[in-house]
Formats: C-alpha cells, structure tokens, sequence
C-alpha cells in the first residue's frame, strides 16, 4: 500500500478526534520501551521496558497481560527468556506499570468489522491505521485470545536485545573481544563454553549500553525453549495457597465492604433507613454507582448486615417489568420484520430448477460468567492519589475509571493486577472499580476491599447476548440427487461490543453487531448471504469467552448438520467437501474425527457428533461422543484437534482447548440466564449449574502442525465447538434435533 | 473467646459463635488459602480440614470448631510439600487456581479413605468446582498422588 492512502485513512482517524501525531513513525522496535519504564530496583538492571536482570542472576521478565489461567505468565516469559538464552530456572515475571508500550495492539485489530479471512488494500489499510492508533491509545487489555498473537515478536525482539546488550555488557567486563562471546544457559561465555561471566555479574556492567538497532531474531529451527512444555510459573503458589488474587489483598489499615446491587437493570440506591444502631462493626453505609455498601471491619458482617441492618429505597431501572418470555417474542418479530444493522452476501444467488427448503431457527440464552473467584477491587483515596488492587483484564480502563470516579488525573493512579480467579470477559468491566473508589473516597487514606457475594455476581453480570437465529439452505432437487444451491443466516441480538464501547469509552453506539457473532463460516457455499438484526436491550451484556463465537457456532455447524442430513451426506464428509479449498481446515477436521474413531459402530442410544470453528486466528474441531440412555444426556467422550499456528508451549494448548470444552460444556447442558420482573432469576451453582467432576467427558487433544502460519490464539477457540457437537451427536444417537441451548431432551 | 487450633498454632478469637470459619480464617487469621466462592457449601473452594475430615468452611460456624484441630492449605504442605501438592505441581493441574486450594483439601481426604481411589471414587467425592476445567487433570493428579503415597508406605 502506498504511504498517501495510509495518510489519508489515518488522517481521517485523527481527524475524528481518536488520536494526537507524533506516533507516525512507529515500529515493532518502538514496543521495547526505555529500561526507566520497569520499577528498576537497586540490585537490578533493565535491559529494556520488558526484561531485568538481578544480582542473584534472575531474569525478571515484564508480563502486562492478566495471568486468569491460560498460562499467559509463562508463555510472554519464554519468548524472552529463548530469544535471550536464559536458564528456564532463573526466570520471573513482574507486573509492569501501565504504559501505553504494553498495549495490545492486536485485540484492536481484532475488533475491526472485517472477517478475518478478508483481505485488500481498505482493508489492510484499516488494520495497519488501527495498530498505529492502539499503539497511541495504549490499550493495555487481557482478552480475544490476543497475548500471545500480539507479544510473539515485540517479546522476542526484547529478548534478543537483551541478549545483545548482555554480550556487550560481558566484553566491557572482561576485555575479551564481543565476536569471541556467544550466550547460553543463562551466561555469557567463550566460544568453547566456559564462562565469562553469569547473567547476574552483568548489573552493573550494562550502564549506558545503546540496544542495537536491529537484533536477527532467531529461526525457529534454533529454539531451546519455544514448543516445550516448561514448568509454568504460577503453579507451584497455586498449589501452595500462596497465590495472591483480589480477594486475598490484605492491606494496612484496610476495610471491607459488602454490596446489594439495584435488583432491576439501570436501577439505583437512592436511600436508606437503618433499622437500628449502626453496629460497631460497620462504619459507614454508602451509596455506591448502581447499589449501596455498607463498610465494616468484615465482610461477612457487612454482608449479613444489608440483609437485616436496613431498608434501602431503590429507584427502578427503565425496564422493571423485563421477561424472557417477552424478549423472545421480541426478539421473534425482529427476525421476521427487523431491519439488520449488517448484510453481506458472498457468491452469486442461483436459481433452483427445483427447490427444496431446508429452514432450522436456534436460540441461545444469556449467561453468566460465573468466575471462580466473585467480583472484587480493593481501593484507597489519599494525599497520595488513588491505588487500586484488582484482578482485571485492563489495567488501563481501571485507571481511567479510577481517576473518573476520584477526580483525579489518571497519572494520579496506580493499579496493581492481582492473579485472576477466572476471568472469560467480566473482568474487562469497571463497575466494581465506581463501586470500590466511591467506597474509598468515603473512608479518606484506608483501603477498601469491595467484595461481591455469588448472588450479585450471578445476578449483576454483564452477560453473553441471548440470540435467535434463522437458517435457510436451498437445494436444487431437479437432478437425481439434490444439491445445495445457497443458504441465509438471519440473526438477532444484541451488540455486546457496542454495549462495551459505550460504557467503557462513552463512544456512540454504532448499530452494528459484535465482529465474532457474524465471523462467516469456513465453508464454502455456493451462495452465502448474512442478515444481522441488532436489538436493543436493558439486559447488560458483555463478552464472554469466545464472544460471538460461542452461539453463531451452535447455530451454523447444527445448520450445516442438517444440510448434510437432508442431502444425505454423512456430516464429516460434507463439511470435507465445502472445505476442500482450505487445507489447514481440511486437515484439522480430519485429524479430530480421525482420533475419534469416527465411522466406527458405537453401542445403540450413543452417537458421535463434529463441529469445526475458526476463531481468533486459530482452527479447532470437536468430536463429541454422547450417550443417551433413559431420558439422560451424557457427554462420553470429547476429541478436539487443533491447529493454532505455532505452539509456544503445547501443554498449555492441550489444556486451553480442554478449559474451553468444559466452560462450552457448561454452558450447553446447564447455561441459561432468564430474567423476570426486570431481574436476574438465578443466584448461585445451584440454579446456575456448571460442569462438574463426575459429569466432564474424557477428552483427548491433537494438535495440528500449523508451525508455518501465524501464531493463533488460545484462549478462546476451544469453547465454540463444543455445544454444536454435543447437539449434533444428540441427533445422532437419537434422531432428535436440538435447536435451543441449553440442549435439553424434553 | 474462642479457642482454635489451626495449622497446628493456636488462636483466639473474639468473634460471633456463628461466624464462618473460613471469614475467622480470612479475616480474624489473615489465613487466605481457603476461598470464598459461593457461600453455601456448593463449590468447596472454601475446603478445610476439621480433625482430619474435609468440611466446607464457609457453612461451619466457628463455634462448632472450638478447640478442633483445623488444617487448611498454607499448613498443609508448610515443612514438605504434601504428596497431594507434589502430584499437582507434576500434573501441572491449575490453571487460574482459584479452586485449586479446596481441590487439594478434598483429595487428601479422599485419599485418607481411600488409599486407591477409583475414578468413580474421585468422581463422587471431589464435587467441587472449577470453572477452568482442570477435571481430567485433576483426575491424574490425584491417581499420581496415591501412587506416591502407596509408594513411602
């Protein structure tokens, strides 16, 4: 692309107001950031904005990315830790400051309203302005499976920085000539092996060493450590109890508080009467952004207190009367007569000489998130400024949050990222943040731990979209056998990116759909056509792992089952024909119903179902196998085959794809979320039933070599599949078709 | 006052009968290994030892555990680690790991019982919740653990 057309779309950016200038040189090395960047302690020095050294030879690597699980710790570290030689033993991590060169540049090309397979110089032109525009923005975001994706070569290139430096570090050291020393293990030594110095003898020898310009990165043929499956970091404090998330803060002087949310959408706490003394052990009550908390020196006492302590006045939210019952209908005449905020056809519309309807309508429920670990942020407000401890997804929006809500500029701000207990997308959202710097402000210079109980995190999610969706595939059944001629997707929803832009960034509402929920399918159809309806709605909702994935993949791959089946075609060797002109495609499916035994006898009441996805720049399959036996649902057995580009850590993969299954699993047998009266119906695992021991699938992983495409994410991809096989198997164990998720037999 | 006894150090406590032990242990103790998770002795996150037994310590007032031998996970594996906890550091099994503290609690239990545990054994016994999906791995972990502990008998 020409230089002039990247101005122009810039221009345009810039001109809207997004962004200043002076970023418009900006590369892949202006992500090392200055060695100031790292709280550089007095035995320490850094190397750049990503890798310290210490003279006890450790190698501190910066990780800015939310450790919820996926092993983000370890991953970032070993992109450092290979492209430097360090010793895997000497490596670990820190919570860097948040600065804007630690953005994540790729979760905001993610986000454009592309389809990822789509190229051209607009296009691509989007993207590139974009990435310059995340990097001035300096989104600093954990999510849309993206670390890994966005930090392979800015870590990397950090790394072997690092290492150049060290090298040069270890001539000034010694007196021995660089071009005699190579780096290895975690030390700088002759070329014969021995020793010149370690790591740890280099602190004070890096000094005022200039990075080189443009270190070689290493060819992946070279890794020691890239592809293995290291001990991770955070295992062994996991394990231990030692590991500190958001609810485990403990600071000096610090109070608790309890909070009840308004118990309609949009409502607010407008007052309150107490029912009798206020108790020694609550000091004050306080009306926080959407509900009231009472402040105490515990949080079980303050909790028990909102129930039995006082009377609160709440006003409504704008839609007290809200039921399910009724946004389906809502959402049903939508389908029919709605607008769609978004059509895209693909292919050329042919006429059947013969038509044949084929004609499935889906639905998909809200859901909760239900982390393990209930919302939380601990706060204080002082001379100071403001300091905020919180397990989140974006350091940078709880900065922004923070200083809002203090007053305060955001400089003004300090956050610290705890260890997440789950995240999936809620911890991306900052309403705890209001709520516990409005506590904070109350209780001047003392630190307030803001704490939910399971019921307000049920009941106060920001949740995954309900969506209904209509599928349409036109045969041609003039010939001997028939044919597919075309399909039509009408869906229904609302926009959860929209819905996050609005509340995070106070952007207009744009009308359009979440990127993920109209992700075309892999599959080449003769005549593709997508209609997307956006409906409003007072329901909150947010992203939740794998986002629009998660239901457009139930509705399209139970779709693309029910062509084969009117076709008469076996559901793995149709989805191979559509996908004869996508081999990585092709060979990920294979390999999943391959291991599955798929085409083998199974006992009678069993059936095996397949889906595929490609999400977040990943492609995986699923095998589910089910049995169904006296009104009974059982997921047997799961195969999931995957292909994520190159593997950093294939451990990690295995068990990304496996914490997908299950979470996907969760939501496909138990997840639904209703709403009666303006509320949430459920409040805790017994009404919102999750996965357990006793009823998770044997599964088995394969990971498909993509080691020559781009590094895919993780995180994410493994969820979609699951409810789609699981139905699809259902169907065929049964003859049953089961169209609306949660799947249920009767 | 209330006496305990917990991770073999004693305490007293100044607080409400019916207090939770796991908000004595979290808040009165500053012990945070045991988590908070639902409240109502669903999700086990809260998983505690009392005389050797795994209960949910959210859902046991403090009173009824006066001057019982209380064991969470920071005293566990405090001198050695417990063969439970070695399992799980070569299994890899957490992920998030908010969980994983009631997990290792309840297998230990489990593993007192029943020094070979069946996986239908493990199923019925470990109920709690993980939302990672850590299942299978805990499934290994806690057949690896018993092949340790069988091992130093």
């Amino acid at each position: 692309m020409k230089l002039s057309r990247r101005k122009a779309i810039i221009g345009g950016i810039v001109g809207a107001g997004f962004v200043g200038v002076g970023w418009w040189f900006a590369q892949e090395r202006d992500r090392l950031g200055d060695v100031r960047l790292f709280n550089v302690k007095s035995d320490q020095a850094a190397l750049n904005g990503w890798v310290k050294i210490d003279r006890h030879d450790s190698v501190i690597v910066a990780v800015p990315r939310a450790e919820m699980g996926q092993g983000v710790q370890t991953g970032l570290a070993m992109l450092v830790a290979e492209e430097m030689d360090a010793r895997w033993d000497q490596v670990r991590v820190e919570d860097p400051p948040d600065d804007p060169v630690y953005r994540n540049v790729t979760v905001l090309l993610d986000a454009l309203p592309f389809s990822p397979e789509v190229r051209g110089a607009t296009v691509d032109g989007a993207r590139w302005a974009t990435g310059k525009v995340a990097g001035v923005l300096g989104i600093s975001i954990t999510g849309g499976s993206t670390s890994m994706r966005d930090a392979f070569l800015p870590m990397r290139t950090a790394g072997a920085v690092a290492r150049d430096l060290l090298l040069r570090a270890a001539s000034r050291k010694s007196g021995v000539a660089a071009g005699d020393l190579v780096v290895s293990e975690g030390a700088v030594r002759r070329r014969d092996g021995a020793v010149v110095a370690r790591f740890g003898e280099l602190v004070d020898f890096v000094g005022d060493l200039k990075p080189v310009q443009a270190p070689k990165l290493k060819d992946p043929a070279q890794f020691k450590l890239l592809g293995k499956s290291l001990p991770r970091i955070d295992v062994p404090a996991k394990v231990r109890g030692t590991a500190t998330f958001g609810i485990d803060v403990r600071q000096p002087d610090q109070l608790h508080a309890a909070v009840r949310n308004a118990p309609t959408f949009g409502g607010a706490a407008v007052g309150f009467d107490l029912k009798g003394e206020l108790p020694k052990e609550i000091k004050k009550v306080v009306i926080v952004p959407g509900g009231i908390a009472a402040i105490g020196t515990s949080w079980w006492f303050a909790n028990r207190f909102l129930d039995d302590g006082l009377v609160v006045r709440w006003r409504p939210g704008p839609a007290p009367k809200l039921d399910s019952a009724a946004l389906w209908k809502q959402y049903e005449g939508l389908l029919e007569t709605g607008s769609a905020a978004l059509t895209r056809t693909l292919g050329e519309a042919v006429k059947a000489a013969k038509p044949r309807v084929v004609e499935a309508t889906y639905r998909a429920p809200y859901l909760a998130h239900a982390t393990m670990e209930p919302m939380n942020c601990t706060a204080r407000v002082g001379k100071r400024g403001v300091e905020v401890w919180m397990p989140n997804q974006s350091p940078t929006l709880v900065r922004k949050v923070a200083a809002e809500t203090a007053g305060v500029a955001t400089a003004n701000v300090t956050v610290h990222t705890t260890f997440l207990g789950g995240g999936f997308g809620r911890r991306f959202e900052t309403d705890l943040v209001r709520q516990a710097v409005t506590c904070a402000l109350a209780m001047p210079e003392r630190p307030v731990q803001v704490l939910w109980s399971r019921e307000e995190d049920i009941r106060h999610d920001f949740y995954r979209p309900m969506a209904l969706a209509r599928w349409r595939g036109e045969l041609d059944v003039s010939g001997g056998t028939p044919r597919l001629t075309g399909v039509t997707k009408r869906q229904v929803g609302q926009s959860s990116s929209d819905a996050f832009t609005e509340r995070a960034f106070g952007a207009p509402a744009l009308g359009q759909p979440e990127g993920n929920a109209v992700e075309n399918p892999a599959y080449a159809f003769p005549f593709y056509r997508l209609e997307a309806v956006v409906a409003d709605g007072a329901v909150p909702v947010g992203f939740w792992r794998s986002v629009g994935h998660s239901h457009s993949t139930f509705f399209d791959e139970s779709f693309v089952d029910e062509l084969a089946n009117a076709l008469g075609k076996d559901p793995f060797t149709f989805r191979r024909e559509l996908l004869a002109d996508k081999p990585r495609h092709l060979r990920v499916l294979e390999t999943a119903a391959h291991e599955a035994g798929w085409g083998s006898p199974l006992p009678p009441g069993y059936g095996r179902g397949i889906a595929l996805r490609a999400s977040f720049g990943s492609i995986v399959a699923q095998v589910a196998e089910v049995a169904v036996e006296g009104g009974a649902l059982r997921v047997t057995r799961v195969t999931c085959a995957v292909d994520c580009g190159p593997v950093i850590h294939p451990q990690i993969v295995r068990m990304q794809m496996e914490s997908g299954i299950i979470y996907g699993l969760s939501a496909a047998l138990h997840g639904e979320i209703t709403v009666s009266e303006g509320s949430v119906e459920q409040a805790n695992f017994p009404d919102y039933e999750v996965v357990r021991l006793a009823e998770a699938p044997a599964m088995s992983v394969h990971i498909v070599d993509g080691a020559a495409a781009e590094v895919g994410g993780i995180g994410e991809p493994g969820t979609p599949p699951i409810a789609p096989a699981v139905a699809n198997a259902v169907f065929a164990a049964t003859g049953k078709r089961l169209r609306d998720l949660p799947l249920r037999l009767a | 006052m209330i006496a305990l006894i917990v991770d073999g150090r004693r305490y007293d406590v100044d607080v409400p009968a019916d207090k939770p032990l796991l908000w004595v242990l979290r808040e009165d103790l500053a012990i945070v290994g045991p988590k908070f998770g639902c409240g109502i002795a669903v999700c086990g996150a809260c998983t505690v030892h009392v005389d050797g037994d795994a209960v949910r310590s959210c859902s046991v007032p403090v009173g009824e555990v006066a001057g019982r031998a209380v064991t969470t996970i920071e005293g566990l594996g405090r001198d050695q680690l417990h063969a439970v906890q070695r399992a799980w550091i070569e299994e890899q099994v957490p992920q998030c790991g908010y969980c994983q503290p009631g997990f290792i609690m309840a297998a230990v239990a489990l593993l007192k019982d029943k020094p070979q545990p069946t996986d239908r054994d493990i199923d019925e016994a470990l109920t709690n919740i993980c939302r990672c999906g850590t299942y299978s791995a805990i499934r290994r972990a806690v057949h690896r653990a018993a092949a340790i502990m069988g091992g130093a008998s």
